[in-house]
């Protein structure tokens, strides 16, 4: 871990998740699946005992949305953030 | 939109299944690990991806786990009596040839009790789409053998092992004659969506099944471990064969699964076959059927 520590200082996040930490019931798809493999358990739980999944490292995430795709309980998504800006663009040109 | 809306870079986003689904039904009833929900998740965004009016679009579900597929989608959806989806579809897409009919259920509903409808709507090629979330176990009911589990594979009704042979559905769909037949796995999420898409736009009988983790019974009945592994186990073992013949698929207990596109082909659906025999027969004084106002 220690040797690739300078090269993942240099990664930046092409995206980032959102949970919705009361509808998880923390199967474990989105963790295991994740391309990147940069979502975990999140050490807290929600109202129902299940550990919801948090970004860990956050820079990994390429908001590629698979994690969205894999989750049976509608409960995470990805987003990038390029698509984010075009959204922000297109409002912009329509305003 | 919820209470407190996602905000990235000052812009406000949704996640984009969640227009399609009744969110004051959310959290559902299935369990943890259970892969019923991805399934969900794919026709979700097939639908987003296909371009079909949702105003035209039905989905009719039977009883099981699966059938609750209807309760959660927010379309015109029905939630019918066991193994009956098929007949109640049929009779919806007959009334109203306009609507796009999709058939959502589970191995035990479509199979077992409704096995006769399934092999009779294939036959007539009815205009549906069927989906059929194989997970080899009833389980609502608690972990009875289906017509579909494994020989070998443990159930409340097989505590020895399962010793009867099980239904290879893509090869029985095949040889009765849909147009449109396909088998993945809850781990191909991106094949599915587009298996999906492909069959809401397909014209006749199309049908894809679905293989999913059962975890609370199947698997743990078993010894199988969890949903996750369930699927880790379909990512190691299936082998994507297009071309393969349906009777030659595999999928032995814990064995080797063959996945893809079996079928894709071209046949009269059941109200062209009777608007052409109806015209053929009686001539310029029968109206066709279902065509005046643009059929699908």
């Amino acid at each position: 871990m220690t040797d690739n520590a300078p090269k993942k200082k240099e990664k930046k996040a092409k995206g980032t998740v959102f949970v919705r930490k009361e509808i998880c019931k923390g199967c474990s798809y989105c963790i295991d699946f994740c391309p990147p493999r940069c979502l975990d358990f999140s050490p807290d739980f929600n109202a129902k005992g299940y550990h919801y999944p948090i970004l860990s490292p956050p820079e990994g995430c390429t908001g590629c949305g698979l994690c969205g795709l894999y989750c049976p309980d509608f409960a995470i998504y990805g987003v990038k953030f390029k698509d984010v800006e075009k959204l922000k663009q297109d409002a912009a040109d329509a305003a | 939109m919820s209470a407190n809306p996602d905000v990235v870079m000052g812009v406000e986003v949704e996640n984009p299944v969640m227009p399609y689904l009744r969110q004051d039904r959310l959290p559902h009833i299935w369990c943890p690990g259970c892969g019923i929900g991805t399934t969900v998740n794919c026709f979700a965004r097939a639908l987003t991806e296909c371009g079909l009016d949702l105003d035209q679009t039905a989905i009719v579900s039977g009883i099981g786990c699966t059938g609750r597929v209807a309760g959660y989608l927010d379309l015109d959806s029905f939630h019918t009596t066991h193994g009956r989806a098929i007949p109640f579809a049929t009779g919806l897409k007959v009334g109203n040839p306009d609507l796009k009919v999709v058939v959502y259920s589970g191995d035990g509903d479509l199979t077992a009790i409704g096995g006769n409808h399934f092999v009779h709507a294939a036959r007539r090629n009815m205009d549906l789409l069927c989906i059929c979330v194989n997970n080899f176990t009833y389980g609502m009911t608690g972990g009875q053998c289906t017509p579909t589990s494994p020989v070998g594979a443990k159930q409340t009704t097989m505590p020895y092992g399962n010793f009867e042979h099980p239904f290879n559905l893509p090869h029985l769909a095949d040889a009765c004659g849909a147009v449109y037949v396909a088998r993945w796995t809850v781990y191909h999420v991106k094949q599915l969506t587009r298996a999906m898409k492909e069959g809401l736009n397909k014209k006749g009988f199309a049908f894809i099944e679905v293989l999913s983790p059962c975890p609370t019974l199947y698997s743990r009945r078993n010894r199988l471990g969890d949903g996750v592994d369930q699927v880790k186990y379909y990512k190691e073992r299936s082998k994507i064969n297009n071309d393969v013949d349906t009777k030659d698929l595999s999928l032995e207990f814990q064995g080797d699964i063959t996945v893809g596109k079996f079928v894709d082909r071209e046949r009269e659906t059941w109200l062209d076959a009777m608007n052409n025999r109806f015209t053929s027969v009686i001539g310029d004084k029968y109206e066709p059927y279902g065509v005046t106002n643009g059929e699908k």
